[in-house]
């Protein structure tokens, strides 16, 4: 049933090109207007680089949230996932796997070429990657849960903004400052446990929570 | 099988194995309400469905086994052909089916030939036969369906309506919220009228 869920959402993205790439688009573009708005400063870049691409790599997952949950609702499927025989919770979590799979992995594997435009060594461009590659994840499981609340609200696409970035604040804060670790020339470890930590955290509850948050949404 | 409800209160009935219900009622009367109260997808404000006995509440997942609802929105993916959709709905309710499976049930509904076209290019009946062809395969008890004859032409009513029969007679079940006229046949039909809600009552 997960993989159903999982390969389905994967042919639709297939079928529906145009809005992964537009994500993809989007955060390449932000990440780009900072380098082209200060100028060649290359002190300045690199310091704030690590908080742009994360800031960046945010705003992006919330513009692919708010197609999560929606186009399935309109046309019923969703209704159908909600009775089927397996947990809700392996339902959301398959969606959400295949919404980071789709919407935030080419995200984190382009990340190092932005770094390169912020002059970014070799070193903290992994740790760049390392750090999206573990972070993300944690945006899909929370902002799923806004994308569950806000599920069929006019204006949903804000709400959802206003509701889950302050919950991004803490991967924000261990995302940006494990990549500052390395710039700084201190170890990243630290930040990039506890963003570990946050993943475990997310897989256990979000999905949960957004189960709970669908069931409401459908009544 | 039994219910008991709110805003069109004491709704009470049993369904025996190979019964059919036809819920009529006008419009806003609550027929779609009891339908997705039946199906699980809302809780009713007091009383309680059993299914065999137990409260669907209890059995959860056990239950969702047993039944196959379909709303008024058909549950089809614009970018999916009927093949994909049927497979993919099927595999997501816990029955897979085979390629072969899902061609044979779409051939039964009349989409032969146009089985490979994304969903986008269907006629708004087409895509209603589509969904419906998810009875077929599915194999559950009780089928719980809404205007189940809504957008389908003369033709495909009949066969859904045949398609229904046979599920009644193998001892299956049906609930179906409609106006039309119906022909069935079934070992115990029965016909639940659902009164307007009284002005002010409580909210669903």
């Amino acid at each position: 049933m997960f993989r159903w869920i999982v390969a389905r959402d994967l042919t639709l993205a297939w079928r529906r090109r145009a809005d992964v790439l537009s994500t993809l688009f989007f955060f390449v573009i932000v990440a780009s207007l900072f380098p082209l708005g200060i100028g060649p400063e290359t002190q300045l870049l690199r310091s704030i680089a690590p908080g742009v691409v994360w800031v960046a790599a945010l705003l992006a997952s919330m513009l692919s949230l708010g197609r999560l949950f929606a186009n399935d609702y309109q046309d019923g499927t969703l209704e159908q996932m909600l009775l089927t025989p397996q947990p809700l919770y392996l339902v959301v979590l398959g969606k959400i796997f295949a919404q980071w799979l789709v919407s935030e992995v080419p995200l984190v594997l382009i990340a190092p070429l932005i770094g390169i435009q912020f002059g970014l060594g070799a070193n903290t461009l992994l740790i760049l990657f390392v750090s999206l590659l573990i972070g993300t994840p944690i945006l899909s499981l929370i902002g799923s849960i806004g994308a569950g609340l806000t599920l069929g609200l006019r204006g949903g696409g804000v709400l959802i903004a206003l509701l889950i970035l302050p919950l991004y604040i803490p991967v924000l804060i261990f995302g940006a400052g494990a990549v500052d670790a390395v710039i700084v020339g201190t170890s990243p470890a630290a930040n990039l446990y506890l963003l570990a930590a946050f993943l475990v955290l997310s897989l256990v509850f979000a999905p949960w929570a957004t189960a709970a948050a669908l069931r409401i949404s459908l009544e | 099988m039994r219910g008991d409800r709110r805003l069109f209160s004491n709704v009470s009935f049993t369904l025996p194995p190979g019964g059919f219900m036809q819920l009529t009622g006008p419009n806003g009367s609550g027929k779609t309400s009891l339908l997705r109260i039946i199906a699980g997808l809302m809780q009713p404000e007091s009383g309680e469905i059993r299914w065999q006995g137990a409260k669907t509440s209890t059995l959860a997942e056990e239950y969702s086994r047993s039944i196959t609802y379909i709303g008024h929105r058909n549950g089809v993916k614009e970018e999916l052909n009927s093949i994909e959709n049927l497979r993919v709905a099927s595999g997501i309710a816990g029955a897979e089916i085979t390629h072969e499976d899902a061609r044979d049930a779409l051939a039964r509904v009349g989409l032969a030939g146009r089985e490979n076209l994304p969903a986008r290019f269907l006629s708004e009946g087409q895509r209603r036969r589509s969904a419906l062809a998810r009875l077929i395969t599915c194999g559950t008890k009780l089928w719980l369906l809404d205007e189940v004859l809504a957008s389908l032409d003369h033709a495909a009513g009949k066969i859904i309506e045949s398609v229904i029969s046979q599920h009644l007679n193998q001892g299956g079940m049906a609930i179906v919220a409609t106006h039309q006229e119906l022909h069935i046949y079934a070992g115990s039909f029965q016909r639940l009228e659902l009164e307007p809600g009284a002005p002010g009552g409580a909210g669903a």
